[in-house]
């Protein structure tokens, strides 16, 4: 086989919480039980190498995806694999923790306050093992501190003595210790300043580049996630509405949502403009809308749509974008009754002037 | 701007006094703002911002305290009222929004029973009047089915409803100036669109101005009709936001903007700045910039510039100084 080798993948992964109220107060009450589906049935894989992306609005189950793809939730069904191991059996094995690894959101809270930036560095390396004796440790963990952008001297200080962008480095420099070759990232550039998100892009691509690490990245900054992406996923509470390769997601989105959520990105050719908002609100994992999720905010929704719950599969015109829509099956979502104008999603500042 | 400006900051200057010394958070920032006018502040988190906005406002947090300047409303200096007298001011002539809807919202209260106390407070209005505004406040800001709605608890609401509901109380004793910190840092694009669609119709509706802190450029793009950016306390650059966002003068709005990811293409490595905005203790000599200056030259590292003449903007750095400056 020419292509590269899968590194992880998602069958058909759900995820639901039991959000019921105490079984006392639900009898009495008589009301049911109240299932949330988080994730309901999502499946993706990653090639090495290479980064796949989750956008949606908050809530659609992005984190809860994240949790499960590094063995931190046992799905309620289907399957996370890597390099094709179940990671629900594998779960025991120490050699799997080691290659994945997670960097969160918020560098401040992921950090233990009290233990000094080498220490924190070099806790997995203990844990798993990897470097023997004292000197050899402290060794690779200047390493680590250069390789992500900070001096070896930053090791005796402490978390609080840093800035945003600095945790945040130091979170990524935690997270190489154990020499992972798969990185889930969960919004970690959300907390950061533009420039201080610039300069912790940069390493992340850089370090994909020279280790060849495979990378789950999350977040809701579309433009964020054009710079750093392969292909990308949309989220609509709890399934993947629609997946392609980013490029193609940015220049010709199918899925309504996916075209709404472009939309409804501000801009900095939007000066003196208004962006068309997505109307409505993000309705309940709960109870979700029947049929297609989407429907109660969807231009292109009818009966059928209401009715029947549309599956991903490849898209009339544009068969490596893969979308979950009736409207787009059909050949409903172009002509007169389609969803607004794109052409300032992907048109160059000079053309959309 | 030929209008008299409705907030006029003068040399504002804002410490915290500490057991190791005095912190000069805010030096000598000066702006103003017309009525009607939207001024967008951006800059990175401890920049100054927010601390310019809890200071027009006085809720500095303690011990920081106006250490000088002036703070004008409609002509009317408001730094050296009481803070009985500022209580009044706040509310039915400046409106606050935070970050976070939740510190903003009594939980335990409906959201009709805040909307018609804040206006009871301020204007005269009998309960049926109150509770009727209070209806039309919350169809205004985009709360369906505002009439049932509006005995429903902040809790019952999702996070974009709340800090909607967060902007009709800040906007229903209808102020003439609304300091917005953050507002649409917490919620999501689609309804952060909703809620700038929102703000922006008001101050058009109302001739409400604004000063709406964010660093979210897009925002203050689409929003703001002129910008500051402030870095290590002070106003470093102001202007029409077309200009300070397109044709920025300062060398750190000229990085800030670069370092924005673009959205309508990829590239291979964003711009950056390197290193970090100074901690206000360690602060240097001359020019605030000085260290992460890829222009820095003689002068800068010993004398600190003021805003000068850049053009289409104001900036406060040497290369400006039309006396002296190499060229550009
Ligand atoms: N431990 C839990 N118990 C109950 N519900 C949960 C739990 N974790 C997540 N949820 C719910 O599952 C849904 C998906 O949550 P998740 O954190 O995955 O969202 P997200 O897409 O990451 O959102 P955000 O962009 O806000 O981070 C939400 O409705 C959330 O409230
Ligand atoms: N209570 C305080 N005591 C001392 N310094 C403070 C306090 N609150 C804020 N500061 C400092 O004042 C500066 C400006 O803060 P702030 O206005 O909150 O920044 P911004 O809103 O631009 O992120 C920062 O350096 C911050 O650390
Ligand atoms: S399936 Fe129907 S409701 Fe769902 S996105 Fe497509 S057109 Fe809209
Ligand atoms: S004054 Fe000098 S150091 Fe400061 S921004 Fe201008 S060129 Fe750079
Ligand atoms: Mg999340
Ligand atoms: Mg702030």
């Amino acid at each position: 086989m020419s292509e590269p080798a899968t590194v992880f993948e998602a069958e058909d992964l759900a995820r639901y919480f039991d959000v019921s109220r105490p079984a006392l107060q639900r009898l009495l009450s008589r009301e049911p039980r109240r299932i949330l589906r988080a994730v309901d049935g999502i499946s993706f894989s990653i090639p090495k190498g290479t980064t796949l992306s989750l956008v949606g609005e908050s809530g659609c189950g992005k984190s809860t995806v994240a949790r499960m793809a590094v063995g931190l939730y046992p799905p309620t069904r289907g399957r996370a694999l890597f390099e094709g191991v179940d990671l629900d059996r594998a779960r025991a094995a120490a050699d799997q923790r080691r290659r994945m690894q997670m960097i969160f959101q918020d560098p401040y809270a992921s950090l233990n306050p009290r233990w000094r930036v080498r220490d924190i560095v070099a806790e997995p390396i203990r844990a798993f093992g990897l470097v023997q004796g004292g000197a050899a440790r402290r060794e690779r963990v200047a390493q680590l501190l250069t390789q992500v952008g900070l001096s070896p001297l930053d090791g005796t200080k402490y978390p609080h003595e840093f800035s945003g962008g600095q945790r945040q480095r130091i979170s990524i420099a935690r997270a190489l210790s154990s020499n992972p070759d798969f990185l889930v990232c969960d919004e970690p550039t959300s907390a950061l300043d533009v420039s201080v998100q610039a300069q912790i892009l940069n390493l992340m691509k850089g370090l994909q580049r020279d280790l060849g690490l495979t990378y789950l990245f999350i977040s809701h900054n579309l433009a964020v996630v054009r710079q750093i992406s392969d292909r990308i996923g949309v989220m609509y509470l709890g399934r993947i509405v629609e997946l392609a390769p980013a490029e193609t997601v940015f220049v010709s989105p199918r899925h309504p949502y996916t075209r709404a959520l472009m939309d409804a990105i501000p801009d900095l050719e939007m000066i003196g403009r208004r962006r068309i908002p997505v109307g409505g609100e993000v309705p309940s994992p709960i109870n979700p809308p029947s049929g297609c999720h989407f429907h109660p905010r969807c231009p292109l929704a009818n009966d059928r749509c209401r009715r029947e719950d549309p599956v991903l599969k490849p898209a009339r015109g544009t068969p490596q974008t893969m979308v979950a829509c009736h409207a787009v099956e059909e050949g409903r979502d172009t002509g007169p009754t389609a969803v607004p104008p794109l052409e300032r999603v992907g048109s160059s500042p000079a053309t959309s002037a | 701007m030929t209008a008299a400006p409705l907030l006029e900051v003068r040399n504002l200057r804002v410490e915290f006094p500490t057991r190791r010394g005095t912190l000069v958070a805010l030096h000598d920032v000066s702006f103003s703002i017309a009525p009607g006018e939207i001024l967008g502040v951006v800059g990175e988190s401890g920049a100054g911002k927010s601390m310019t906005g809890a200071a027009i406002i006085r809720l500095l947090e303690p011990p920081g305290r106006i250490a000088g300047g002036q703070i004008l409303l409609e002509g009317r200096r408001i730094d050296n009222l009481s803070q009985d007298e500022m209580r009044r001011i706040r509310g039915r002539r400046i409106g606050a929004i935070f970050q976070d809807p939740l510190t903003t919202l009594n939980p335990l209260y409906t959201v009709g029973r805040q909307l018609t106390e804040t206006m009871q407070t301020h204007l005269d209005l009998s309960n049926s009047e109150a509770r009727k505004r209070a209806i039309d406040w919350l169809e205004m800001v985009g709360i369906p089915a505002a009439a049932q709605r509006i005995d429903s608890y902040p809790h019952e609401f999702s996070g974009g409803m709340r800090q909607r509901v967060v902007i009709a109380l800040a906007l229903c004793a209808e102020p003439r100036l609304v300091v917005a910190d953050e507002p649409t840092t917490a919620l999501d694009v689609s309804i952060q669109a909703q809620v700038i669609a929102l703000l922006k119709r008001l101050a058009r509706e109302k001739n409400t101005s604004m000063m709406l802190v964010t660093h979210d450029m897009g925002v203050i793009a689409e929003t703001a009709d002129r910008v500051a950016v402030m870095y290590a306390g002070r106003v470093v650059e102001i202007g029409p936001v077309r200009e300070v966002v397109k044709h920025p003068h300062h060398p750190y709005s000229i990085g800030l903007m670069n370092s924005i990811p673009p959205l309508d293409h990829r590239v291979e490595r964003l711009a950056q700045i390197d290193g970090a905005m100074p901690r206000l203790n360690a602060v240097p000599p001359g020019c605030p910039y000085n260290p992460r200056c890829p222009k820095v030259f003689d002068r800068c590292i010993v004398e600190r510039p003021d805003l000068l003449d850049a053009g289409s903007t104001s900036a406060a750095c040497w290369l400006y100084d039309r006396a002296e400056a190499p060229h550009v």
